[in-house]
């Protein structure tokens, strides 16, 4: 705690990883994330750590798979290529309910793509990433400060729901320079309670376990179901956002991580111009403020979605308003937008707003799961299954007529 | 409300990447919000190196600075690639050393300054990035030159005092040849 | 009374379920005596592998993790360098080790990680149904080599130990056999010293143990074990290859002439 220093988003996460207590690092070199390596590489064996330069993402992303089964806090980063690479293991720290702590500083792809700033890996990150089903915790710094804080929410996040979790980084965020200030006290890993889980000392209790495998008949689902409920409870409990100028605004531009810095400039710019225009800021992308983006809908006239992918992140914030919101796209797949592009688009959704009446009166009366009892469910379900059924009906109809 | 905007571009080993380092870290010390944000991997290979430093009163946004309110050239190539991106009314500092093209801009504010030829004269042509820095210091005062030199101890961890006093005269004489 | 033969407490006491004349089960057994023997059960960790012996993790009476296919040497080396006082072992075979795996065996090997590798060689893919494997022997059928493994179509086998004899960083590096008791008495030397090397903190070590598959090689037992002298160890000679203190040794049994 205490003053603010010039760092670099890589060295600050890695600085920010080993404060909250990681002593365990593997990776392999890959633009642009290079400085975390680098710095783990000489920093962690004066905490009495460890670095490993592993011969690949896979055998990194393993020795993480083994470190963090014996309790220890673990980490490795990468871009997006290796990434990939990883989530085979990702998968099998999820499925063997390991925490632990990843970086993707995100790169242009698809393929070896560039080595500039890009968010085309949001699907990758939010929707678990490798095979199986599950999910990890994914957080969306916007500037060095946060790179560096976020590592300990993520390892505290990772131990408390026996999970991994990430920080979405990119290309801008993990070179670029800024302030710091760590807003936490170091963590002495000794002093971290036991897990009772770890593998290691077995003297005077029964064997441990750690596997992703099940092959008894029913007991993967049940290990699936624990799990889920585990999911829901988080996406209750851990959603972080931050919402600037939402309030009586008419645009609001959704965006997230280096994306969301760029909106923020091109708001300044359009609240100078007398627009009424906020920012909303996803800072967990999942768990996804998908309640708190409905919540919107009564309120702003339409959304603007920025991101550097394709429209990936749209996806999930079309999901969120359920329709009772338009949300217009600007996309820049591996394309960084400056404040004034984003300007523009802002200008351009305000003029769409003027034109068209608002868009709540289309609003469904309700969103998220039907309450109340298992009949109501059931009830609905039906009600879903004939409306389907009708429709087969009607287009068989057509379909006999043409 | 101050904004600066900065892009400074000439060769690899030019020290443009530390110079803007520099900026950030004395805007820093003066109580300024400040990024830098280097052009890297592969494209420093090809042999020039660039950087973007913003120096602003308030929170910065894109530390990718496209529009430059000021740029530093320190090489010819950099001003044909740079010339363009400055913001009508803005700066363009030619380190005339080493440039010799003339700026084609009516809309801009030049000064051009020998920065190879002054930081020979103060001992060493290495330290022409902090004649332009001085320049910089002395046609915007974004930052002080005062400023650059408290700020770089805190850089150049392990300069020595003397290459440290070659610095400061080299910003001050940048400064002065700037006004 | 004297008793000469107990369950190993390194074992646990359940029957394991692999095919009838498989030789995991011995190897089994000897990994799970060396434990008892050496009084490092309750600070070892295992790693089972993708493969019949996923599970391992069921069998040995200690810490176990099971893993993806061929990651065993990465996980071990997590696990030993996050826990350096554990005995770690990893329990493979040779589509793992040698096949996908082959990228972390090399480099524990040349990292010299403090571990121990026990590499189960039976020259097919097992648990998949009989597939070729890494070190499936020219002309030995397998399900996707069904007219016989060809070096045209498949290329060459691969001989581990060998291979990893150029590495400084293996230190022990012994080929063994399970298809006589002799040879299952040698085995277990070998293993036991790979663990005491651990112990010792000298290094990578690894056992190969080659072992029969009488359900994938679609011959009985007895002839599996015939087949293990007359067509495996011409190819895969047993011997010691490496240790801690002398540099590269030399086949002593079996080889071609």
């Amino acid at each position: 705690m205490g003053e603010k220093i010039l760092m670099k988003g890589n060295e600050a996460l890695a600085e920010g990883a080993i404060r909250a207590g990681c002593r365990f690092f593997s990776g392999y070199p890959i633009t642009p994330q290079n400085e975390v390596p680098e710095y783990m590489s000489w920093r962690l064996p004066d905490e009495g750590g460890t670095f490993i330069q592993a011969e690949s993402e896979v055998a990194a992303i393993n020795m993480i798979y083994g470190a963090a089964a014996t309790g220890i806090r673990a980490m490795t980063s990468s871009s997006s290529p290796g990434i990939s690479l990883k989530q085979e293991g990702i998968s099998y720290c999820a499925g063997a309910d390991l925490p632990f702590f990843y970086a993707n500083v995100v790169r242009g792809g698809p393929g070896l793509g560039n080595i500039a700033a890009a968010q085309g890996d949001y699907n990758q990150s939010v929707r678990g990433g490798g095979h199986g089903d599950y999910r990890v915790i994914v957080m969306a710094p916007n500037s060095v400060d946060e790179m560096g804080n976020f590592p300990k929410l993520c390892f505290e996040l990772a131990e408390k729901y026996r999970m991994p979790a990430m920080v979405l980084a990119d290309g801008i965020l993990g070179q670029m320079m800024e302030p710091i200030e760590f807003k936490f006290e170091r963590v002495d890993p000794a002093k971290l309670p036991a897990k009772d889980w770890a593998l290691g000392n077995s003297a005077g209790r029964a064997k441990r376990v750690v596997k992703s495998y099940d092959l008894r008949e029913g007991e993967l689902e049940k290990i699936n179901l624990r799990r889920m409920a585990a999911y829901r409870k988080i996406e209750q409990d851990e959603v972080r956002f931050e919402a600037k100028n939402c309030e009586g605004a008419d645009l609001v531009v959704v965006a997230y991580g280096t994306s969301s810095r760029i909106a923020a400039g091109a708001i300044k710019l359009a609240r100078d111009k007398g627009l009424k225009v906020g920012l909303f800021r996803p800072i967990t992308l999942w768990p996804f403020p998908k309640k708190q983006l409905a919540g919107l809908a009564g309120k702003a006239k339409k959304l603007l979605v920025v991101e550097m992918s394709m429209g990936q992140f749209v996806d999930d914030v079309r999901l969120a308003v359920n329709g009772a919101i338009a949300v217009d796209l600007y996309a820049r797949p591996a394309g960084i937008p400056s404040a004034e592009e984003v300007m523009a688009e802002i200008e351009k959704a305000c003029q769409g707003i003027k034109a068209a009446p608002a868009a709540t009166a289309a609003a469904p009366k309700q969103r998220g799961r039907p309450k109340g009892s298992k009949n109501k469910k059931t009830k609905a379900k039906r009600t879903v299954r004939k409306r389907a059924a009708r429709k087969q009906a009607k287009r068989g109809r057509k379909g006999g007529r043409r | 409300m101050m904004y600066q905007g900065i892009r400074i571009s000439g060769f690899g080993g030019q020290g443009v990447i530390s110079a803007g380092i520099l900026l950030a870290q004395a805007g820093l010390l003066e109580g300024k919000n400040v990024s830098w944000f280097p052009a890297y991997g592969a494209e420093m290979r090809g042999g020039t190196a660039n950087c973007s430093v913003v120096i602003a009163s308030d929170e910065v946004s894109s530390p990718v600075v496209s529009r430059p309110d000021t740029v530093i050239v320190m090489n010819e190539p950099s001003l044909a690639k740079f010339e363009p991106l400055v913001k009508p009314g803005g700066l363009l500092i030619i380190n005339s050393s080493l440039v010799k093209s003339q700026p084609t801009r009516k809309d801009i504010r030049v000064v051009a300054v020998a920065c190879n030829k002054i930081a020979e004269e103060v001992g060493t042509t290495k330290i022409a990035n902090m004649v332009a820095l001085g320049a910089f210091a002395g046609a915007t005062g974004a930052v002080s030159v005062d400023g650059i030199a408290k700020a770089l101890p805190k850089v150049f961890k392990r300069a020595k005092p003397e290459m440290l006093q070659m610095n400061v005269t080299a910003l001050k004489m940048g400064a002065a040849a700037a006004k | 009374m004297q008793q000469v033969n107990k369950w190993p407490s390194g074992l646990v006491n359940k029957p394991l379920r692999y095919c009838p004349g498989c030789g995991h089960g011995i190897v089994h057994r000897i990994v799970g005596e060396c434990l008892e023997e050496l009084g490092i059960r309750e600070r070892t960790v295992g790693i089972a592998p993708v493969g019949c012996s996923v599970f391992a993790d069921e069998y040995f009476n200690c810490d176990m993790i099971q893993g993806p296919h061929g990651r065993g040497p990465a996980i071990a080396t997590g696990i030993k360098r996050s826990k350096p006082e554990c005995i770690v072992f990893s329990y493979q075979g040779d589509g793992d080790l040698a096949s996908i795996g082959m990228a972390e065996t090399v480099h524990s090997a040349a990292r010299s990680e403090n571990i121990t590798v026990i590499f189960i060689n039976n020259a097919i893919y097992g648990m998949t149904g009989g597939q070729m494997a890494p070190t499936t022997l020219i002309g030995q059928q397998a399900s996707t080599c069904p007219r016989g493994r060809t070096v045209q179509a498949n290329g060459y086998p691969i001989r581990v130990c060998e291979l990893l004899a150029q590495l400084e960083g293996a230190r022990y590096l012994e080929r063994t056999s399970t298809h006589t008791a002799a040879h299952v008495i040698k085995a277990k030397k070998a293993i036991r010293q790979a663990f005491q090397n651990q112990i010792d903190g000298k290094g990578f070590s690894l056992v190969e143990v080659l072992s029969i598959c009488p359900t994938n090689w679609g011959l009985t037992p007895l002839q599996s074990l015939k087949f293990v002298t007359e067509k495996m160890m011409p190819m895969y000679p047993l011997g010691v290859f490496r240790t801690p203190d002398a540099a590269a040794g030399a086949a002593t049994e079996g080889g071609a002439a």
